[in-house]
């Protein structure tokens, strides 16, 4: 275990690491602990906008895993995100109880408004934490296996994957948004009451999920730095490469690629989890093709193959598109939206992070050979001249 | 109504009849109706007509009885004479349903000797549906005069739909009646022989239920031809929304998510020229179309180039990239359109020749959906002989079988990206013409269509024109005839997954390149 921490741990990750897990500490004391109206005092809408921006964070990172790591390009992601966020919302709509409009103890108002005789069989569990927890990772994960079970081992590649996992999330979409699919229709579910018995509105159970998001960031990271470090890193970016090669060399293709993604479904699966009680609200809205899109926009503009980029551009991309729609600049936000989308893919095609690699990668190992041969000058002896 | 002057007043039937309006009772009305139609006098017609239109004024203190002209003139109903006004005092004739059934059956008898066979129709169609014993008579003499032929067919099934329910016509004259409904054969014909009264004599009702399942089993068939022709036109939108694609996606393997920007692009120049011949030259309006699919034409296909020039051809070999960045451009277009255009639909009208629908045997067709399909027929069949018969279309096909080889022969392969993807984006300009008939002209017109498109170019394959054609058409008939079974979003729904599922088995759709095309 340590050694794989090691292993995985560079200087930048640990930097990165650092940051979040200042950031996660630091913001939920600040707006606890400080008087409100301190110069220090994180306001609470700030707190929760913030960890909007986390969650988003970990669903960019899963996406570049699969994108930077495995040239799995999938326009399908905010399914698996708002599936997620769906098993928490039905777990926060169970907790209600009777106290939504009409009272019913069981039956989510949009249940009884609907005229619902019972329960739906699958609402069955979701009054239970772990449960729901347990379906946040397992209902996208499955849907991701069986989905990539299906396209990989046929060999569905390139574009023709992207628009079928377009497809995939369309229909979902289309399925949401009926009533009686048993998931709230087009008004989705929301007016979430509490949390595990914390009131959801309260600031001190805002800046824990806030801390929590900030945790699931750096979890994921970990595993995706841990993975991405191993073998199995390496094998997957064979894949990206060359994956007819990595065929002929042996490597089962599809099992690597089904596991990657996979796995990086869950972890879209758990950052929408975390996003639906900070926004309060998940509806069919959110597997709008146009929303998975725009998440893999943010992983272009911090850099693809690079987990910090990713994670990086989740938050700058959403920051800015904060600060323009609530500004003046509003009607612009989808210029500039698009705009970033042609000149990100024109002009920085490794993004801000794997183009500030590009330009300090050389320097560094220029400064390092210069201090080896410094060394070696010292030593008297001389570098064995680099095979190729 | 120079006639009406002829009228001699005296008391008569008519009279007493049209005296009896002004008691604002509803039996009392129908009474009238009933003498008024019987009575031969020639303002019957415009008396009943306004009283089914609301236009009958009763003065109820001067007994007096006025019809509101449709032209605001009114005149009294007794002798047709002109009057300046009707007095305060009048009040609407009121009518309830049953009053109004009367109404309808009266003008229906009463319209059934009217020099137009197109009312003559009409009128034995409302005593078809009503059919009231007292208007046989009526019914059986028109018969003898008509010679209009399919006056007589509405005539003849009028009849037969009385004698159905006269008590006391004989068991063989209900047998035939039977028989002329069961021609007929339509959803009014279905509900009129299942009214038949199950205490009916044995040989009557067994000859009903029979004539019933008869017209299910015509009726099923018929839905089925509907279904086919639903899916028809859909297939055909499909096929034109997605042809554009297929050519880009084909010969340049780049995946266009602009694609539908440039439909409702096309859209918009419609709407441009429909606004500038408006208001400078309504006398052309009928050719707005002949205008704006050129004009469409050139200014998707000019747009086309400019994207492939400036951003398209520094991704070549990126497909995922393009993908993007045709993506961010589409949120451009868009946004560009809904700044310059507002947000809201605009008003594209249908040309006089585009409106309207035919019957078909039991199905109506629009004209709108007819050209359309003919349209995109005419497109297919255009670009296909351009494909096959000129130097670009050679040079085209070359580079999409093999591009290093095409370069080599001495093809300029750049210019032929470029004119690719302005010839595609030019369809699908065109493609914007036709759908702003049958579509709402929004900035996301586009956008509808776009997921859409892709599956059809994912199912038929790429590089062929006719996997598009066999692909839309497949997935706009599969899409109506799910629809009555599964409604309307699941039979998307199950579509989508169906693709899905499809492409499993075929992942480079139905009609792929075989060879070394495709590894390239």
């Amino acid at each position: 275990m340590a050694h794989v921490l090691t292993r995985s741990l560079d200087r930048s990750a640990t930097v990165f690491l650092l940051v979040v897990a200042a950031a996660g500490v630091l913001i939920p004391l600040s707006n606890l602990l400080l008087p409100a109206g301190s110069m220090f005092q994180v306001p609470t809408y700030l707190v929760a906008l913030f960890g909007k921006y986390v969650c988003y964070a970990i669903l960019a990172l899963s996406i570049d895993l699969i994108w930077g790591y495995c040239g799995i390009l999938s326009l399908g992601h905010g399914a698996f995100f708002a599936l997620g966020g769906y098993a928490m919302g039905m777990y926060l709509m169970r907790q209600i109880g009777s106290r939504g409009v009409y009272g019913n103890p069981i039956l989510p108002d949009f249940m009884v408004f609907l005229n619902y005789p019972k329960l739906p069989w699958y609402w069955y569990g979701f009054d239970m934490f772990w449960f729901a927890a347990i379906i946040v990772i397992v209902a996208p994960g499955l849907l991701a296996f069986c989905f990539g079970w299906l396209a990989f081992r046929s060999r569905v590649t390139g574009v023709y994957l992207s628009i079928i996992t377009q497809a995939m999330t369309y229909a979902l979409l289309l399925a949401f948004f009926r009533n009686d699919f048993g998931f709230g229709g087009n008004n989705g579910l929301t007016d979430f009451k509490d949390i595990l018995g914390f009131n959801i509105q309260a600031g001190g159970t805002r800046a824990a999920l806030f801390a929590l998001s900030c945790l699931g960031l750096i979890v994921g990271f970990l595993i995706c730095r841990a993975i991405v470090t191993s073998k199995l890193g390496k094998v997957l970016i064979a894949v990206r490469d060359a994956e007819s090669r990595t065929r002929f060399l042996g490597y089962r293709v599809e099992s690597y690629k089904l596991f990657v993604f996979t796995l990086s479904a869950c972890m879209a699966g758990v950052a929408g989890a975390l996003y639906v009680p900070q926004v309060g609200i998940i509806n069919p809205g959110e597997f709008a093709p146009g929303n998975s899109i725009e998440a893999v926009i943010w992983v272009a503009v911090g850099g693809r193959g690079t987990l910090i980029g990713a994670a990086l551009g989740a938050i700058v991309v959403n920051y800015a598109k904060t600060v323009f729609t609530s500004g003046p600049l509003a009607p612009y936000w989808l210029f500039m939206l698009g705009a970033m989308f042609i000149l990100v893919t024109l002009l920085l095609p490794k993004g801000i992070i794997g183009t500030f690699n590009a330009w300090w990668e050389p320097r560094k190992t220029k400064r390092l050979s210069e201090l080896a041969e410094s060394a070696a000058r010292e030593d008297g002896v001389s570098e064995p001249k680099m095979a190729e | 109504m120079l006639f009406s002057m002829l009228v001699p007043v005296m008391a008569g039937p008519f009279e007493d009849a049209v005296a009896k309006f002004a008691n604002d009772d509803y039996s009392d009305s129908e009474d009238a109706v009933g003498a008024i139609a019987t009575s031969g006098n020639p303002l019957a017609f415009s008396i009943i007509s306004a009283l089914q239109d609301g236009r009958l004024m009763a003065d109820p203190d001067a007994k007096k009885i006025y019809v509101t002209q449709p032209d605001g003139k009114s005149i009294d109903a007794l002798t047709g004479a002109a009057v300046a006004s009707v007095p305060d005092s009048a009040a609407a004739v009121r009518l309830n349903n049953h009053l109004r059934r009367a109404v309808e059956a009266a003008l229906g008898g009463l319209t059934l000797s009217s020099p137009d066979p197109e009312k003559r129709i009409l009128a034995a169609q409302s005593v078809y549906k009503g059919h009231d014993e007292a208007m046989l008579p009526l019914i059986d003499g028109a018969l003898q005069k008509e010679t209009n032929k399919s006056a007589k067919q509405a005539l003849t099934e009028a009849r037969a739909a009385i004698l159905l329910f006269k008590d006391d016509a004989t068991e063989q004259q209900k047998l035939e009646a039977i028989a002329t409904i069961k021609a007929r054969g339509d959803q009014e014909a279905l509900a009129m022989l299942t009214d038949v009264p199950a205490d009916a004599p044995p040989a009557v009702a067994h000859a009903a239920t029979a004539a019933v399942s008869a017209i299910q089993q015509r009726l099923a068939l018929w839905s089925v031809v509907q279904n086919a022709w639903y899916g028809l036109s859909l297939g055909s939108v499909l096929l034109l929304a997605a042809i554009g694609l297929a050519i880009t996606f084909g010969v340049m393997g780049v995946i266009n998510m602009a694609h539908g920007e440039m439909v409702m692009i096309g859209a918009y120049v419609t709407f441009v020229v429909q606004q500038t011949i408006r208001s400078h030259f309504p006398g052309l309006f009928d050719y707005s179309l002949v205008f704006a699919v050129p004009l469409a034409f050139i200014v998707a296909g000019a747009i086309g180039v400019v994207i492939e020039r400036t951003i398209i051809r520094f991704l070549y070999g990126r497909p995922l990239e393009t993908l993007l960045a045709t993506w961010g451009l589409s949120l451009v277009l868009q946004q560009a359109v809904r700044t310059m255009f507002g947000p809201t639909n605009q008003e594209v009208a249908n040309p006089s020749w585009m409106s309207g629908a035919f019957q078909l045997g039991q199905i109506s067709i629009t004209y709108n959906r007819l050209w359309i399909l003919c349209f995109t027929m005419a497109v297919f069949a255009i670009l296909l002989a351009m494909l096959r018969y000129t130097a670009l279309g050679l040079e085209m096909r070359a580079v999409t079988q093999n591009r290093r080889m095409a370069a080599s022969m001495g093809i300029a392969t750049s210019r032929v990206d470029a004119l690719t993807f302005g010839l595609g984006s030019g369809i699908a300009g065109i493609a914007g013409v036709a759908l702003s008939q049958i579509d709402n002209v929004s900035p996301n017109l586009g956008q509808s269509y776009i997921i859409d498109s892709f599956m059809v170019v994912v199912f038929g394959g790429v590089g062929n024109l006719w996997g598009t054609l066999v692909g839309a058409f497949t997935l706009g008939i599969a899409n109506k005839f799910l629809e009555p079974v599964a409604g309307a979003v699941l039979g998307k729904i199950a579509i989508l997954v169906l693709i899905i599922l499809f492409i499993q088995k075929r992942p480079r759709g139905l009609f792929a390149l075989k060879g070394r095309a495709v590894e390239a």
